[in-house]
């Protein structure tokens, strides 16, 4: 099948198998690494991704769902070079270690704060309840995101 | 903050890693790009115990894209000795032959019996799918007391299932004497329960061979680059200088990454084999039986006081569950925490004994704090046991107990020099930031009051050992390597630094701790550092990254390395100003003449003088490059206090985290929001251990969580702020005055959530809760304790 995807702003077009994951697209198909993935049980969020603006588990939607709409990966999100305040917010507070769960995570992020969800400290642990991290305890992925959401992330 | 020394230690610089690994930059094993590369899968037994009567490929091979199944029995000549065990803790330890895929028999749940050779990633699992093997089914032994009677053996040809029996005994005569004359004993036995590391990233192995040269990559997602490196070569026949490893952006070890694994060497092997690149990506399930597992241990631990509440002896007999095989350090493990039953308090007759005992799952390995966690365990829960025995507040037991500033350096009781120690300090102000006798007040007035949400308090004061380690000592332990660690730092002809590391950083942050030390070091801006690691033709000497070592071994080489490098600087300076050179000072990135700032000349044109040559002293080598390996004297030993308050809800047994603070001492912080990452990290981890992580086998031996599902790694959502704060009691025995802080959390977290757990229900008459403490484990405790 065709699929022709807004990818990062631009246009993807591809012929996919239709029981193509989407994570598999963006990592294996348009050369996207920047999505991870954790697990194989739609448990860890490694591979979220914005699906016109709002945070999926790209291990849970097929390629061809996505056809026809906006997909937004982590190498989407920094612009002319500057991190997006949410990427900076996560360096600012050291919201991450090792890095793996990072993309996801800050996608996640990204959605919540959009959708007025990180409001509060425990808001944004209830809404970060799909993405696992095994480095960071959360605690400074919280405060990224608090701050975050306020667009107050330090450019750097 | 604490600030080391210079400007930019002791600050919390953001972390030169992150830039790349917030923009998807970062390249993990699976993300490499490898044109033409084929894709391995592994055929793992679905029993635990079970001879292979045959393997029949027909289907598998039918499988579009499937290229080749190789069996156990087909590889067998590809391995030149059977897989590495670096840890032979006694001489007659038994060590049963592991090849990398099993030949006749397989004897945990993921054991591989066969390979897959495919095109594609999905072709491969497809094929192993299909790949039809026929076993006749052995018994499984699960429980390690059971295993200890030998009923079932594991390997039959051994014909015991006990590995070793390891004994640090130094004076049994005055441990007998002790408990003789006691006025207190105690005797408890606690379960370390087995955990699963679950490192974000799954493991990944890539090998790109050339054939013509005969040399190979192997890009890894391992902590262990380097001793990889010997262990591929000894284990396939190699020669070493063939053999290039790489281990890029690494999700994740904890652990469970310091390991030489099957699939790596079947990768290695395949890829010479077929004369091209191979790779393997784990997928998780895969990865709950396929990585080794951390814990498994039975602790039976005694302790003997005076009148006083003074305790006088410690006697630890352990149970370790090695799982089927010996993989890298297993039977070492138990060892990293021997010499720390006694904790944090001066007991001066010591008596630990370790068996090692094979069974039929996933073997067993470092998981964090490796050995300590378990030690800190035991000591603290047993102390509250003793403190409940005497009738002493818990708080009040450990300042009878506690080794004084004044006695270090420290000669324990189990044979080590503990570096230096002050612990009642973050005793007080653990206690101080959970608000201590409030959270007491409000316990009594609750108990009063009759109400069903009980609340605890729990404390627990943690020393442990790490900076691994004193080459020496790992000698006297039977440890087959060094703990040495290597650094070169070099400064370029345009004046930036390079430093070459041989620690291997998988998220913490070595990047920018080492460029702060070389940037205090020659005044310059951290960014003018370039730190290179994890690439045995970069960074050809190394021992890695583990046992809380990075930093005391690594990071102090480094600091040498740079220091020896300024030396040479103030030489050619000193040449070229034509001064004495103890008549200069090297202020703000420059030498001078003291006192004299006109005559400043900066490192940056040191280096291109070094890079010139042109003028030199007689006799110098040009260019500003020096390599330093440091042994370390001795092992450092960080400790705190942690403390906890809990609610547990006697109606449906859950438990609700309500505070944690934690209080650590890992001597000089040389970036503190990094300390800070770890200690929130390596806390949740100990947390998880105490409430919420098992690995569930059956009886047969099956796995009964092996998915995320399952398995219940804590999200955000389970888990409170933690209130950190540090003292500083630097390490004499480095030159950073540094201690490690890698597993530090972990060690210390999961005492102080089982004491206070236990502190609320105490009342109700209940003295132990095991792990991890599950609503229905403590639901089913209150109902017995009412019912008594
Ligand atoms: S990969 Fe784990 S949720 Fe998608
Ligand atoms: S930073 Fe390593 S898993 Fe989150």
């Amino acid at each position: 099948m065709q699929v022709s995807i807004a990818l990062n702003g631009a246009t993807s077009e591809h012929e996919v198998e239709p029981r193509l994951l989407l994570v598999h697209y963006l990592r294996d198909v348009a050369g996207l690494t920047g999505t991870n993935v954790g697990c194989d049980t739609s448990s860890c969020g490694a591979c979220t991704v914005l699906l016109d603006g709002m945070s999926v588990k790209s291990c849970t939607v097929l390629a061809v769902q996505a056809d026809g709409r906006a997909v937004t990966t982590i190498e989407g999100l920094a612009t002319n070079g500057e991190l997006h305040p949410m990427q900076a917010a996560f360096r600012e507070h050291h919201g991450l270690q090792c890095g793996f769960c990072t993309p996801g995570m800050v996608l996640a992020a990204v959605s919540l704060a959009a959708e007025g969800g990180a409001g509060d400290e425990a808001a944004v642990r209830e809404g970060l309840e799909g993405n696992l991290c095994r480095c960071t305890g959360y605690q400074n992925i919280v405060a990224a995101v608090l701050d975050g959401a306020n667009g107050n992330g330090v450019r750097s | 903050m604490t600030a080391v020394m210079g400007t930019v230690m002791g600050t919390s610089l953001r972390r030169k890693e992150d830039p790349r690994l917030l923009t998807g930059e970062a390249r993990f094993v699976d993300d490499l790009v490898l044109p033409g590369a084929r894709w391995l899968a592994m055929v793992r037994s679905p029993e635990a115990h079970a001879r292979i009567t045959a393997i029949d490929a027909t289907a598998a091979l039918d499988t579009p894209g499937v290229e080749a199944v190789l069996t156990g029995k087909e590889l067998r000549e590809a391995w030149t000795q059977p897989m590495p065990c670096a840890w032979p803790v006694t001489d007659d330890m038994k060590n049963p032959v592991h090849f990398p895929v099993a030949v006749d028999e397989a004897c945990y749940v993921g054991d591989i019996v066969a390979v897959v050779v495919a095109s594609s990633r999905y072709a491969a699992r497809d094929g192993a799918e299909a790949v039809d093997v026929t076993y006749e089914r052995l018994p499984a032994v699960v429980d390690l007391e059971d295993a200890l009677s030998d009923r079932v053996l594991v390997h039959e040809g051994l014909g015991t299932n006990r590995s070793y029996t390891w004994t640090l005994a130094p004076d049994p005569p005055a441990v007998d004497r002790a408990f003789a004359g006691a006025a207190h004993t105690v005797r408890a036995r606690y379960v370390q329960q087995r955990l699963i590391p679950e490192a974000m990233e799954p493991r990944g192995v890539a090998v790109v061979p050339q054939p013509v040269g005969g040399e190979i990559v192997l890009y890894s997602s391992t902590q262990i680059p380097h001793i990889l490196r010997v262990m591929v070569g000894l284990t396939l026949g190699i020669p070493e200088q063939k053999v290039r490893i790489i281990a890029p952006a690494v999700g994740g070890g904890f652990g469970s990454k310091l390991n030489v694994y099957a699939e790596e060497l079947i990768a290695v092997a395949l890829a010479r084999r077929l004369g091209g690149p191979v790779r393997w990506t784990e997928e998780r399930r895969e990865n709950a039986v396929a990585t080794i597992q951390g814990r498994g241990q039975i602790q039976d631990i005694e302790l003997a006081a005076d009148a006083d509440g003074k305790v006088t002896a410690v006697r630890v007999q352990i149970l370790a569950d090695m799982g089927a095989y010996l993989q890298l350090v297993t039977p070492g493990i138990p060892l990293l925490g021997a010499f720390l039953y006694h904790g944090v308090y001066a007991i001066p007759a010591y008596s630990f004994e370790c068996t090692g005992v094979f069974t039929t799952k996933t073997p067993t390995d470092a998981y964090r704090g490796a050995g300590r966690p378990e030690a800190s365990y035991a000591i603290e829960r047993a102390m509250d046991e003793m403190a409940h025995e005497i009738g002493l507040a818990p708080d009040e037991i450990r300042r009878r107990n506690y080794i004084q500033p004044e006695q270090f350096p420290y000669a324990s009781p189990a044979g080590l020099t503990f570096d230096s120690g002050d612990y009642e300090p973050t005793l007080d102000r653990a206690l101080e930031l959970v608000g201590y006798e409030g959270i007491r007040k409000e316990q009594a007035d609750r108990r009063a009051s009759g109400s069903t949400r009980h609340l605890g308090v729990g404390m627990a004061t943690y020393v442990e050992m790490c900076g691994l380690a004193p080459s020496r000592v790992l000698a006297s332990l039977n440890y087959v390597a060094g703990g040495w660690e290597s650094a070169t730092v070099r400064l370029l002809p345009t004046g930036k630094a390079q430093v070459v590391s041989g620690t291997t950083p998988h998220g913490q942050g070595h990047e920018t701790c080492w460029s702060m030390i070389v940037a205090d070091k020659f005044g310059i801006d951290p960014d003018d550092v370039e730190v290179l690691h994890s690439d045995t033709a970069v960074s050809p000497l190394g021992l890695d990254t583990y046992g809380s070592r990075s930093l005391a071994v690594g990071g102090v080489a480094v600091e040498l390395a740079a220091q020896k490098v300024l030396d040479k600087a103030r030489l050619i300076a000193a040449h070229q100003m034509e001064a004495n050179e103890d008549d200069l000072e090297f202020v703000g990135g420059a030498f001078q003449v003291k006192g004299s700032p006109a005559s400043a000349v900066p490192i940056q044109a040191l280096a291109f003088e070094a890079f010139t040559a042109h003028n030199l002293p007689d006799g110098m080598e040009p260019n500003l490059a020096e390599q330093v390996t440091f042994d370390p004297p001795n092992f450092v030993f960080p400790f705190g206090t942690h403390a906890a308050v809990v609610e547990v809800d006697e109606e449906t047994g859950e438990i609700r985290l309500l505070d944690y603070a934690a209080v650590d001492d890992c001597g000089n912080q040389v970036n503190p929001m990094i300390v800070a990452g770890q200690l929130h990290g390596g806390i949740v981890q100990g947390i998880a251990q105490a409430l919420w992580e098992e690995a569930v086998y059956d009886e047969d031996g099956q796995l009964l969580n092996a998915t995320l599902v399952d398995y219940l790694v804590p999200t955000a959502a389970e888990l409170p702020n933690f209130k950190l704060d540090h003292t500083v009691t630097p390490s004499p025995t480095n030159s950073l005055g540094v201690k490690g802080v890698g597993e530090a959390g972990t060690i210390g977290s999961a005492p102080t959530i089982i004491n206070a757990v236990v502190d609320a229900l105490s009342h109700l008459g209940i003295r132990d809760v095991t792990m991890p403490a599950t609503p229905q484990r403590v639901w089913k405790l209150i109902e017995e304790a009412k019912a008594r």
